[in-house]
């Protein structure tokens, strides 16, 4: 680790650019070799940008998406292999673009929900993907040959609007979050049906009393952070494999470890797991919370980042190929790009 | 500062359903406005002017729009219902603080011509 002493979230770079609020952040997970990082926002300003790191060392925004969506781009995401980006809208559909020869080209359009899309997410396999909206469904979609999309199933539990889907990362088993306050996760019974495996609420298992507006698993898939309205995280135990379908009465579930109480003063909005199983929160207090686990479980706030932004944080996304680098995106407009610094793992 | 920062914002925001200001018809008052300019603060309460009143999410939304062009852009503001004053106090509350609700509310066109027909006077 580079030198040593108490641990610092260093501000490296901010990215303006777009001319609203930005809502969401996707990191390319795959770049190919010799390539840097490479980082999708978007928001209210209805485009999406892409931003990459030029030899110097600075970053520019290399592409601008826009002309596709006619409302809000509220997020979006990757496919595994990094050729396509998915990007979701208030506009009710979810835009598929091709990133092949430096170019970006919309591809393909998933239409269906009948209002506001909240949240996209691919699954390992890069073979499915999952959205949400305000119309409280969650809907999965195959991927077919030739850049076409089929509707797999339609997924109603959740009472109010969804605002986060988040596929596991290596199992079939995906997870969405809810203006109901409740967490559904939904795995099919091998015969591609789709269920809702299980709920967690606030009444049965320890769960949210308000809005949850984020996930995130850790790499190994066995624990997931949640955020809320409620300002809390939350933590799961998500080692049982709940793609399999129940045999008798004695299955595992998911179960709650631990709630983290008092550290933000507003609605959190994003919670991010890193591939050191840190824990990045971003929230409406403008501050940005690092946590890691430690014996128990239980969890030690590594470092509290105050005015962050001017405004709201709405995301936090750690980069995949640099392990301490945070990227966060804000009411205010603005991307940055942040490094930890000192021996936060203590 | 209260009293002039209420005289300022709220005296001219019209009620949806009726030709009055929301001053006029006591829907918001003076003592309904706190603000905290150390934290950045501000909280309005508002009493729609009949209890089942289906338009209090529309005054919701023309004091959060007010708001928001008036003020700088640091303060955080929290709208709602004054206790007891609605049937479904908590479900119109959660509403109107969801920033991503109100976000795309205000997307659609026919509401946004109703908020900015509200607001219109202030502007004048």
């Amino acid at each position: 680790m580079d030198g040593g002493g108490a641990a610092e979230l260093r501000e490296a770079h901010r990215l303006t650019g777009h001319s609203d609020r930005v809502w969401s952040l996707a990191w390319n997970p795959f770049t190919g070799s010799g390539a840097g990082p490479v980082l999708a926002s978007c928001g209210g300003d209805k485009a999406v940008r892409i931003w990459k790191r030029s030899p110097d060392g600075a970053w520019h925004c290399s592409d601008v998406l826009e002309d596709t969506h006619n409302r809000t781009v509220r997020s979006c995401a990757w496919s595994p292999d990094g050729k396509l980006l998915a990007t979701a809208s208030f506009d009710s559909t979810t835009a598929i673009w091709e990133y092949s020869g430096g170019d970006f080209e919309c591809v393909a359009t998933l239409e269906g929900h009948e209002n506001e899309v909240k949240s996209v997410s691919w699954s390992s396999s890069g073979s499915l993907l999952a959205t949400c909206s305000r119309d409280k469904t969650v809907w999965i979609w195959e991927m077919q040959p030739g850049n076409e999309y089929e509707c797999v199933a339609v997924l109603q539990g959740h009472t109010q609007d969804v605002k986060m889907v988040q596929w596991h990362p290596f199992l079939d088993v995906l997870v969405s979050v809810s203006y109901d306050n409740s967490i559904k996760v939904w795995a099919d019974d091998g015969d591609d049906e789709w269920h809702c495996v299980q709920t967690l609420t606030e009444a049965d298992n320890c769960g949210h009393s308000s809005t949850v507006w984020a996930l995130s698993f850790n790499k190994k898939g066995d624990r997931m952070v949640t955020c809320s309205d409620d300002r809390t995280l939350k933590i799961w135990d998500t080692s049982a494999d709940l793609s399999q379908p129940k045999t008798g009465d004695d299955h595992e579930s998911w179960r709650h470890l631990s709630t983290l109480t008092g550290y933000h003063g507003r609605t959190i909005f994003s919670a991010h797991l890193s591939s050191e199983d840190i824990i990045a929160s971003g929230a409406g207090d403008d501050t940005i919370c690092l946590f890691t686990e430690v014996e128990g479980p239980s969890y030690r706030l590594i470092l509290k980042k105050e005015k962050a932004h001017d405004m709201d944080i709405n995301c936090v996304r750690w980069c995949p190929q640099d392990p301490r680098m945070l990227a966060s995106a804000s009411d205010d407009g603005t991307v940055k790009l942040w490094e930890l610094r000192g021996n936060a793992l203590d | 500062m209260s009293m002039d920062f209420y005289r300022f914002i709220e005296k001219d925001i019209k009620d949806p359903e009726h030709p009055y200001s929301l001053e006029e018809l006591n829907v918001v008052t003076e003592d309904s406005i706190e603000i905290n300019d150390e934290l950045s603060h501000v909280r309005v309460t508002f009493t729609p002017t009949v209890e089942h009143c289906s338009m209090a999410t529309v005054i919701g939304l023309c004091l959060r729009v007010k708001l928001i062009r008036s003020l700088p852009p640091r303060y955080k503001v929290d709208i709602r219902v004054a206790p007891g004053s609605h049937a479904t106090e908590t479900a119109v509350n959660k509403q109107l603080n969801d920033k991503e609700r109100v976000a795309a509310a205000l997307e659609n066109p026919n509401l946004l011509d109703i908020v900015e027909e509200c607001l219109s006077p202030t502007f004048a």
